[in-house]
């Protein structure tokens, strides 16, 4: 048996990882992917709970986090085209019309 | 050391190692890829805690789904130019500051709460979940009964982001 704070360390840096990736990239697709991470560390954290408390609720709860994702990407993937066809970038630095 | 432990451990090491070259690869192409070595590890994660449906689900939406999409979306838009230029912020000292502001947290709550993860497996529970079936017989029966709500709103959402993604990427007609 592992035991359950394995998990929850594991996820702590999964999502860490993410956190960097989001603030430190320039390339829209890579911060895109580390949203991907953040939310699958998410996951872990709840499917270990829902392993350690033998409850169903975690589970289906991380099938709900599977659907946003996949609603996520496919939204931000079609605002990523858009805008490349706009400005012909991928780099957010380059995307500052609402910069103050 | 237990097999289950050692199974964590590989796919673990797995999971970061790759996480971190996700971030860190210069080619948005590696990126992708390490993102699927990170998804595929994570499954094998689900599958040593017992959630073998959640596993199957990670494999055919994440990496077949959603990781496809990416590398579609990469395929489109060029990236030659892209590898050349500079691929980080100049904001590492604010990212490292939150991101330990963040693990520093994370450990406080761990640490406090450190005592509950000492409680005993419950052991009836377990064995009166194997005589209910198996795992995917357990999500499907609480997907469709207490969650049955929630579970309908996914799949409006889900609705809202097909017409939402069509609409964004769809060309502009002379009538607009």
């Amino acid at each position: 048996m592992v035991p359950t704070h394995y998990y929850l360390i594991l996820a702590a840096a999964l999502f860490t990882i993410g956190i960097i990736g989001v603030l430190t990239r320039r390339n829209i697709m890579v911060i895109l992917m580390s949203i991907e991470l953040m939310m699958n560390a998410v996951n872990i954290n709840l499917i270990a709970f829902a392993n350690h408390l033998q409850q169903i609720a975690g589970q289906v709860f991380a099938i709900f986090v599977i659907t946003v994702a996949a609603a996520e990407a496919a939204v931000g993937l079609g605002i990523v085209i858009a805008m490349f066809k706009n400005k012909e970038t991928m780099n957010i630095n380059e995307i500052d019309l609402m910069k103050w | 050391m237990s097999v289950e432990l050692l199974l964590f451990y590989i796919f673990a090491v797995i999971a970061v190692a790759s996480a971190i070259l996700v971030v860190s690869s210069r080619n948005v192409v590696h990126s992708a890829a390490f993102l699927g070595a990170t998804l595929f590890a994570v499954a094998g994660l689900f599958l040593t805690l017992h959630a073998e449906f959640l596993a199957g689900v990670q494999v055919i939406v994440y990496v077949g789904g959603i990781l496809v999409l990416f590398i579609f979306v990469i395929m489109l838009i060029a990236v030659e130019r892209n590898v050349h230029e500079r691929q980080f912020n100049r904001q590492w000292t604010i990212a490292l500051l939150v991101a330990a502001i963040l693990i520093v947290e994370i450990a406080y709550g761990l640490y406090k709460g450190k005592d509950s993860f000492l409680l005993p497996r419950v052991g009836a529970a377990a064995a009166a979940a194997v005589a209910l079936g198996g795992n995917s017989e357990q999500v499907g029966a609480g997907l469709y009964t207490a969650y049955l709500l929630p579970f309908e709103i996914a799949s409006i959402l889900l609705l809202v982001a097909i017409v939402g993604a069509v609409v964004l990427s769809k060309k502009r007609t002379q009538a607009e």
